[in-house]
């Protein structure tokens, strides 16, 4: 690895990514189980449900704030490393940037109004209507963004004639093949982990020996809702697979790999490879597997990275990314359908140290699957910036300094992420549920 | 008028708003963290707090947007600006991600600290310094392309006297519109001790800034000639700044109509950058980008027209309503809403 300029843009951006991602992450799902927590506390008349939703609302805005800092942060960082990139991609992508900006404004405008109208309206549903439009806001902030990445894997609406874009048609960039899986991934797989690192809060609390009719309810919301979405992320996760296929076979087969194009492919999970011969140890093979993900057909042919040019193939390791992912996106789905099981069928107790361990453990592990999610599809489009079209290598910035302002925002990041946990563990120490639900006991 | 005035004419009307909600939040934290220090902060701060809380991301998103915006309409500016803007660039994103967290932190956080404050003060001088040598930059001088590499030469831009006068009238516009807008907010509030603070504030930031716009004047004289000569063009401009500025102080000194001498200090600002943004047409860079050469394609310029017109017919009523909340309901200035 050569720390040229480009390298060195990578890891910046890179590192900007993966820090703001988690924010970005709960930025999108949270509102939304905000939302839902509020909507059950006024349908049914229960206090409970308020309070997770008010006091949810706290520490979000918290998050929100690192979130709108480090995205302003990539948002410029984006011209400023890969002014290149932008020049010309700018030309037909800008439009959903720019109507990510709306989105955004869209949010922040009714975040403002939501966190500090709870008391101002005579009819509590009126508050609650008001969280409509950031859940919309903050959704379509991560349609428009992920249209962009999506246009990346998969640029089209333009034509390219000795290096100037000819017939430009925004649309057809923003709806490319690659814009509903990726999308749908991006914003399901958003509300799963926000769904889990609630629950796993919650869990972490009852293990300490919470176990009021608060927590209870945290937990059987967030993980109820959890169960739905990982559902949904199974399922577009299994179109993103046929995407890949398709559009980006080298992708898919250096994600699986699938080094010789092969009709009843068979999936390798895990293992070890031996560089010189391509054989791959200890794995765990599932027959015709990768057959049946990459076109739904066991007999299939997928295509391996025996037809790929060598200075096209991304690197090898993503494997264990794609697979640490689906891994742990497995794991939510069984666990949250484990307690869904277990409270209706009441024989089994899922608040039982054991289940509760496993569902904190859970909450990190779902932004570690953000993570390979996302490192997986940027990597896993290495060495192209802009698929088929334009290098990385060529994308970058050609000035100086690049690896000094990675120290500067490495330090930015640490300084941000320990403060962020501090102050929110400290505004619910100083806080206590307790205290909040004796006073609602008292006016009763 | 065509579609590229008409693009660079909306993301000024932007970087308007953003010049005046940012002053705004960049003055409050300075006031704040100079209340703390002189033993004051237990008058103003509250009526500072009760403002910024709900809208400081508002203030942040106008920046975004003009960013994006301008890279959109002008993807030649990603190209010169990006590769000259590096390590400035870079400064302000982490003045501004300190400011905005440390904000939350600070004020949604369990307990003030003084390190906040201090941060946050700071930050609100230095971020509109750093942020107006962009400014400084598209008067040309300062960036060179060689051989298709685009150098920027730092050095010229530190011994700069243009670039310090502009750092100078940034500074202190941004104590003047805040002090004078929060002046009016606490007047709305009827908190007499720091309405009485606040005006002495205005007050004194006022001479600074007309006196600071004319050593930019005699500073651009220097620096690019051409531009002076085009700005005697729209004298007007600069007098009815000027003729604002009378009347707002006036108001203030008079101690009337504080809320009519704020929309007087917004004329005063909305003249000088408008009479600025107009004489420095074309250029977008000088001597390297116009709006005509740097302009995105058609196809692309006219989507971009249409989402700016469908997404303000969204953003202005929901503007309003955040400020019919929080700027003009009385009892919630008055701290009596939560």
């Amino acid at each position: 690895m050569e720390l040229d300029s480009a390298m060195l843009s990578r890891l910046l951006t890179s590192l900007t990514l993966g820090f703001h991602i988690i924010f970005a992450t709960l930025g999108v799902g949270v509102p939304l189980l905000i939302s839902l927590a509020e909507w059950i506390g006024i349908k049914r008349n229960d206090p409970y449900y308020t309070l997770l939703a008010r006091r949810w609302a706290r520490g979000f805005v918290v998050t929100v704030a690192v979130g709108v800092v480090t995205g302003t942060a990539i948002g410029l960082q984006l011209s400023l490393l890969w002014p290149n990139f932008m020049q010309l991609a700018g030309q037909v992508i800008s439009l959903p940037l720019f109507l990510e900006t709306f989105a955004f404004f869209f949010e922040a405008i009714f975040l403002g109004i939501y966190l500090y109208t709870w008391d101002r309206f005579k009819k509590p549903i009126y508050h609650w209507l008001i969280s409509i439009p950031v859940v919309i806001g903050s959704t379509l902030s991560a349609v428009f963004i992920s249209t962009v990445n999506a246009f990346m894997n998969s640029p089209q609406g333009f034509d390219m004639v000795d290096g100037v874009l000819t017939n430009i048609q925004p649309l057809a960039a923003m709806f490319n093949p690659a814009t509903p899986t990726k999308v749908g991934h991006v914003v399901m797989s958003a509300y799963l982990t926000s769904a889990i690192v609630l629950a796993a809060i919650t869990a972490f609390h009852m293990l300490k020996g919470k176990r009021s009719t608060y927590y209870r309810k945290a937990l059987k919301l967030t993980m109820t809702a959890g169960f739905i979405f990982a559902i949904g992320t199974a399922v577009i996760g299994d179109f993103s697979g046929k995407y890949l296929a398709e559009y980006q076979p080298s992708k898919l087969a250096a994600a699986e790999w699938h080094f010789e194009t092969s009709e009843n492919a068979d999936l390798v999970v895990g293992g070890f490879l031996d560089h010189d011969t391509n054989e791959v140890k200890y794995g765990l093979v599932l027959p015709n597997f990768l057959s049946i993900l990459a076109h739904g057909n066991p007999n299939a042919e997928v295509m391996g990275l025996d037809q790929v040019p060598e200075d096209e193939i991304p690197p090898l390791y993503i494997h264990y990314l794609f697979d640490g992912m689906v891994g742990i996106g497995m794991f939510l789905a069984a666990l949250t359908f484990f307690y869904v099981i277990a409270l209706r069928l009441k024989r089994f107790n899922p608040e039982n140290k054991w289940f509760l361990r496993l569902i904190v453990l859970a909450g990190p592990l779902s932004v570690l699957a953000i993570e390979f999610g996302w490192i997986f599809s940027e990597v896993g489009r290495q060495p192209w910036i802009l698929w088929d079209i334009l290098r990385t290598g060529h994308a970058a910035t050609s000035a100086a300094g690049v690896g000094w302002m990675f120290v500067l925002f490495l330090l930015l990041y640490v300084v941000l992420g320990t403060l962020c946990v501090t102050v929110l563990r400290k505004m619910f120490k100083t806080n206590p549920v307790e205290n909040e639900l004796e006073e609602i006991a008292r006016t009763k | 008028m065509d579609i590229q005035l008409l693009g660079i004419t909306v993301l000024w009307v932007f970087l308007y708003g953003y010049l005046i909600t940012a002053s705004i939040d960049f003055g409050a934290g300075f006031f704040a963290y100079y209340g703390e220090l002189t033993g004051r902060d237990h008058i103003i701060n509250k009526i500072i707090s009760r403002y910024l809380s709900p809208v400081w991301e508002v203030t942040n998103v106008f920046f975004v947007f003009f960013f994006v915006g301008l890279v959109g309409f002008f993807p030649d500016t990603a190209y010169y600006y990006g590769t000259a803007l590096l390590v400035p660039g870079s400064i302000a994103i982490i003045l501004l991600a300190i400011r905005g967290s440390f904000y939350a932190f600070g004020n949604y956080g369990a307990k003030k600290s003084r390190v906040y404050t201090f941060l946050y003060g700071v930050t609100g001088l230095l971020i509109p310094a750093s942020l107006s040598t962009a400014l400084t930059l598209s008067e040309g001088g300062f960036i060179e392309e060689v051989n298709g590499e685009v150098k920027f030469l730092a050095g010229e831009l530190f011994s700069s006297f243009y670039s310090w006068s502009v750092v100078l009238l940034a500074i202190v516009s941004v104590l003047f519109i805040s002090a004078a807008f929060l002046t009016y907010y606490a007047s709305r509030a009827n908190d007499e001790p720091a309405l009485e603070l606040l005006r002495k504030y205005a007050l004194f930031w006022s001479a600074p800034t007309i006196l600071s716009s004319v050593l930019v004047f005699v500073a651009l004289q220097q620096h690019n000639p051409v531009h002076f000569e085009r700005t005697l063009d729209y004298a007007w401009f600069f007098i009815a700044s000027l003729f604002c500025f009378l009347i707002a102080t006036y108001l203030i000194f008079y101690r009337k109509r504080y809320g009519m001498a704020f929309i007087f200090v917004m004329l005063q600002f909305f003249f000088a950058f408008f009479g600025y943004g107009i004489s420095h047409l074309p250029w977008i860079l000088y001597d390297h980008i116009t709006i005509y050469s740097g302009y995105t394609n058609e196809t692309t310029g006219v989507y971009l027209v249409l989402a700016f017109i469908a997404g303000l017919c969204l953003l202005v009523p929901s503007l309003v309503l955040l400020m019919r909340l929080f700027l003009f309901d009385a009892e919630y200035v008055k701290g009596n809403k939560s």
